[in-house]
């Protein structure tokens, strides 16, 4: 019995959501906010998502009224902890409330509400080849948007110019400041794209992952996000590394569930949290260790 | 013409105080106004959220009970936070104290010997704080970051409580269900009234003991400056390794002991989830309160009566949960955004000029 | 701030009516429900929430009802109880094991309101408790299953090993191994009753091992829809899952306390509520069937057979022989467990490939 390929490819659905939630948030806080609201703005992306297929029967509208969810959400939190320079942590877990409230009032309706999941965007010829074309080349454009978008953000944050002023403003704003990039408006822009990929994360739970909705269908998935970006030392492969090594043990230990490995299911289902934390702590001593963002949650008012 | 904030050259006592009276003002506003929205009588909604917990023995009773756990979480969190130490896993620690605690409790609560409930509610704090040594020695000893390690340690000792009560612990007479014993009384907090039981005393005298050590002791000038200027503070001699575990120890063990109070207190037993994410909730807690202990002790009353009051509004106004999940966001944007004032103030700016490159500097 | 001071005036003077309103309340009797979730969890409070519309609109203007979700298990719920009481509810029903401490507190401390406690074991004068055997009807699941699969695997998906979950997981294999001795269940425990993701990745990793049909325990349609997508077989849970998977759900196991509600509440409003311990099956309408569909008529005329049966009373589920993994017996040839016995099943039978929750 081959279990590697669907393992594989069960693996990668899992860390999908994590991987669009978590490279949103690391171009946020490499502008040095640190949003806390992920899991508020995806639980929104999803119920906007969802309810917005089912009213138009558009997957494509849906996935964009999940994006402008998120977004909204990232742009009050951006009027909160940018423009009134107001504390980011707390404004973080407020949001998550506030958003968590809303995909609730938002979702009541569509409670066993029903739709089709996305289709496998099969390229023809390549899907076909054995092992790699069904990993590779058998995903819905949420997988390929993934993948595309960390690339995207490794680009554009280390080899454009827009990306070192972005850098630049999270490691140290007054410098930049000083230099004249415009401290706020990229932070604005940092901020609403995490919000616009958390919102893209809560689409894709809502409509490919399991396509319904119910209250709390995040169950946390936001929170394991931010550590991801933590993990990923504010790195995009790396990121893609920990949110498939956080996908892969989270998977592995279901299927060694079914196999009767006999072992407390509690102990398994801890498994990912302990594999993270180690992994870490292994890679923290090396080259290259974890430096957050010097401004990170450091709120900016220009003195004068 | 824009507005724009401008730090202000040193706090501004007036706001101090009334930026919280504008923050509740907005609030109750914007709460008419979504109440009215929904169908509900604004007034008689207002009554029901803000005032109807205030207006019974009970109902403060209740709030001091909901509002224990997680202003002695806060406070500890606010030591960390100060030290530029970012606990998020109190949850964890508290859950640690609870277990701890709650197997001296198993262990000897049959005896009925005095001195059981003080050996839990120690054991409840050595618990929380030896969790909270983890995150803090794989930073200082591996730089980790403690964010993640601490969040990732929540899921463990949640799931560890949860083998327990399911296995070991269990109570044999049960049914198998999920649950401990009930603990015997000297395994109790006693009661005052009510329900409000002598815990909520032990939080009083945590708030004034973190008040006084944070303005008075030099430990508390020592987590400021380290806090605020690190390497001001090695000059003084202040190491950050040793102040890390410091406060990792202090903030996990106020956790636990919060644990171990409700697990001896209110709930009576240990069940397979002992918290409604106290240890998440008393972050916002701790920032509302502006890291201070006795602005805290408000933070946490605050939170407690938006609680109380949504149950109030399903049961008596048929307003759902999620409605109030959306005014406590409300309500915590308002409360945050106006403290912006004590250190800033807002300032009408005419737009200048914005073509050539530098202008804003010019402008500033 | 006039907003503000407006507010407060009125709310003075309607403090005056609600002190004035328990005459005009006399009429209605009021009905509490506390929940342990969201109602918008399509799963276990979902179905409590359509049994609580249900008995609205049957008894319409006689009973004003509410409830309050996502009350936390602990001391939350006593606070939530407490003040359903205080707001002169006369019968309230607590949906969740994890309430039962809580409920018997209040209960004690207020004999004139009636409580009734969902799957728990503690009674008083005027506390009753309710629960559902929905282990018959996976018995049931488990004789179709039998029948209908070709790999002679299935998957059963579990959320946490209380015994509840493991007496259904026992009834799932006596059915099976009425029919097909050899038969195999794989386990996996998602630990949560709140992930659908997860469900639905616990469905794939036991239909990749081999399963061809999934069983669940669990509340989210997640699991149907990813056997629907591999074209496996499945079972629902909670409620009718038939329009997430129209050629996938064998059936599906669901729970309707409406009738069960509009009884008790009934009964209160005539006077003849007493303390009782209704543990309803296929037999009081608590359980209830959904209709066998994508199996051949034989397969079906075999369910209904045995749901007959079940129905009247003339064949219990849990009758022996039944060996336990350890080889001793549970019961003897012909003897049927004692409800206490199903209801703390902390054991598995002979051929469950798991350890058990010990």
């Amino acid at each position: 019995m081959n279990l590697l390929e669907p393992a594989i490819l069960t693996i990668i659905t899992a860390a999908t959501p994590l991987l669009l939630a978590a490279i949103g948030e690391l171009v946020t806080e490499r502008s040095g906010v640190l949003n806390l609201g992920v899991e508020g703005m995806m639980a929104m992306g999803a119920a906007c998502a969802f309810a917005i297929a089912i009213t138009t029967d558009s997957t494509a509208l849906g996935i964009a009224g999940g994006v402008a969810a998120g977004t909204a959400l990232a742009a009050l939190f951006a009027l909160m902890t940018l423009g009134f320079a107001a504390n980011q942590v707390a404004c973080g877990l407020a949001l998550t409330i506030l958003g968590l409230g809303l995909s609730g009032l938002i979702g009541a309706d569509f409670v066993g509400a029903r739709r089709d999941p996305m289709p496998k965007l099969e390229i023809p010829g390549l899907s076909d080849i054995p092992f790699i074309g069904p990993v590779l080349f058998g995903q819905d454009a949420f997988v390929y948007a993934s993948v595309v978008l960390v690339a995207g953000v490794w680009w554009f944050l280390f080899h454009t110019r827009a990306g070192l002023t972005l850098r630049a403003v999270g490691d140290n704003h007054v410098s930049a400041h000083a230099l004249g990039s415009k401290v706020l408006k990229v932070r604005l822009a940092a901020v609403l794209f995490g919000g616009a990929c958390s919102g893209l994360a809560g689409a894709y739970l809502s409509l490919a992952y399991t396509p319904f909705w119910v209250k709390g269908m995040t169950a946390g998935r936001g929170w394991i996000a931010l550590a991801i970006v933590v993990f990923s030392s504010w790195l995009p492969w790396r990121l893609m590394v920990g949110a498939y090594l956080f996908g892969s043990v989270s998977i592995l230990q279901l299927y060694a569930q079914g196999a009767g490995i006999g072992l407390p299911s509690q102990l398994m289902s801890s498994l990912p949290y302990l594999a993270t934390i180690l992994v870490l702590v292994a890679i923290a001593g090396t080259r290259a260790r974890a430096r957050a963002p010097a401004c990170l949650g450091v709120p900016f008012v220009p003195d004068r | 013409m824009r507005l724009e904030l401008q730090r202000r050259p040193q706090q501004s006592r007036a706001m101090l105080l009334w930026s919280p009276v504008i923050a509740v003002a907005l609030t109750v506003v914007t709460a008419a106004v979504m109440l009215a929205v929904i169908g509900v009588d604004p007034a008689r909604g207002l009554y029901v959220f803000f005032v109807e917990p205030l207006t019974s023995a009970w109902g403060l009773q209740e709030l001091a009970v909901k509002a224990s756990p997680l202003i002695l979480i806060a406070v500890g969190l606010s030591i960390c936070f100060i030290a530029n130490v970012w606990n998020i896993g109190a949850e964890g620690q508290y859950v640690a104290g609870a277990i701890l605690g709650g197997w001296v409790a198993l262990a000897f609560h049959d005896t009925g010997a005095v001195w059981v409930l003080p050996a839990m509610l120690a054991a409840g704090v050595v618990g929380g704080a030896l969790y909270g040594l983890i995150p803090a020695v794989l930073k200082v000893r591996f730089g980790a970051n403690e964010i993640l390690t601490s969040l990732m340690l929540v899921y463990v000792a949640q799931l560890g409580l949860d083998w327990l009560v399911r296995g070991p612990w269990r109570d044999p007479m049960g049914f198998n269900f999920p649950q401990s014993v009930t603990f015997l009384p000297a395994a109790t907090v006693p009661l005052i009234a009510g329900r409000l039981h002598v815990g909520v005393i032990l939080m009083l005298v945590v708030v004034v003991v973190a008040a006084v050590m944070m303005a008075r002791s030099l430990k508390g000038f020592e987590i400021r400056v380290v806090g605020m200027a690190p390497r001001a503070g090695r000059f003084g001699g202040f190491k950050e390794g040793p102040l890390t575990l410091f406060v990792f120890a202090v903030s996990g063990g106020l956790a636990g002991l919060a644990g171990i109070i409700e697990v001896a207190g209110p709930i009576g037993q240990l069940l397979p989830s002992v918290s409604p994410g106290y240890g998440f909730i008393a972050i916002i807690v701790a920032f509302l309160g502006r890291l201070n202990p006795v602005g805290i002790l408000v933070a946490g009353f605050v939170l407690a009566i938006s609680t109380l009051g949504g149950e109030q509004a399903q049961i008596l106004l048929q307003v759902p949960l999620d409605f109030t999940s959306v005014l406590q966001g409300v309500l915590l944007f308002y409360v945050l955004a106006c403290d912006t004032l004590i250190v800033n103030r807002i300032r009408l700016v005419a737009s200048g000029p914005r073509t050539a490159t530098g202008s804003s500097e010019a402008v500033r | 701030m006039r907003a503000f001071l407006k507010g407060a005036i009125a709310a003075l003077g309607l403090a005056a009516l609600v002190a004035a309103a328990p005459a005009e309340a006399q009429e209605k009797l009021k009905v509490g429900f506390v929940y342990v979730g969201p109602v918008g969890d399509f799963g276990w409070t979902y179905q409590h929430e359509l049994g609580r519309r249900a008995m609205q609109e049957a008894l319409g203007d006689k009973v004003e009802s509410t409830y309050v979700e996502n009350v936390p298990e602990g001391p939350d719920a006593e606070r939530v109880i407490e003040g359903l009481v205080r707001s002169g509810h006369k019968l309230i029903f607590t949906t969740s094991f994890g309430f039962m401490e809580a409920t018997v507190k209040v209960a004690q401390r207020n004999p004139e309101v009636k409580f009734e406690h969902a799957t728990g074991y503690k009674r008083l004068p005027n506390l009753a408790t309710y629960a559902g055997r929905f282990y018959q009807g996976r018995y049931i699941s488990g004789q179709i299953a039998a029948k209908m699969s070709k790999t002679g695997v299935v998957g059963y998906i579990g959320s946490f090993p209380i015994p509840e979950v493991v007496s259904g997981i026992n009834a799932f294999m006596l059915g099976t191994q009425s029919i097909r001795p050899d038969m195999k269940v794989k386990i996996v425990w998602v630990n949560s009753w709140f992930d659908p993701g997860k469900e639905g990745d616990a469905a794939k990793a036991l239909l990749d091992q081999g399963a061809d049909i999934i069983a669940q325990h669990t509340d989210s349609p997640a699991a149907m829809q990813v056997a629907a997508e591999r074209g496996a077989l499945a079972f629902g849970q909670d409620s009718d899952m038939i329009k997430f998977g129209p050629n996938t759900q064998l059936t599906s196991i669901i729970n309707d306390w409406s009738g069960y509600y509009i009884d008790r509440v009934n009964a209160a409003l005539n006077g003849t509520w007493e303390s009782t311990d209704v543990w309803g099956g296929l037999d009081s309408g608590i359980l209830k069937m959904a209709p066998y569909t994508n199996m051949p008529d034989d397969v079906k005329a075999m369910a209904e057979a045995t749901q007959k049966s079940i129905h009247d009373g003339t064949y219990k589920v849990f009758t022996g022989p039944i060996t336990k993994q350890d080889g001793t017996l549970a019961a003897q040839a012909g003897e049927v467990l004692p409800d206490p016995a199903i209801l703390g099943m902390n054991w598995y039978i002979q051929g469950v490939d798991e350890k058990a929750p010990n």
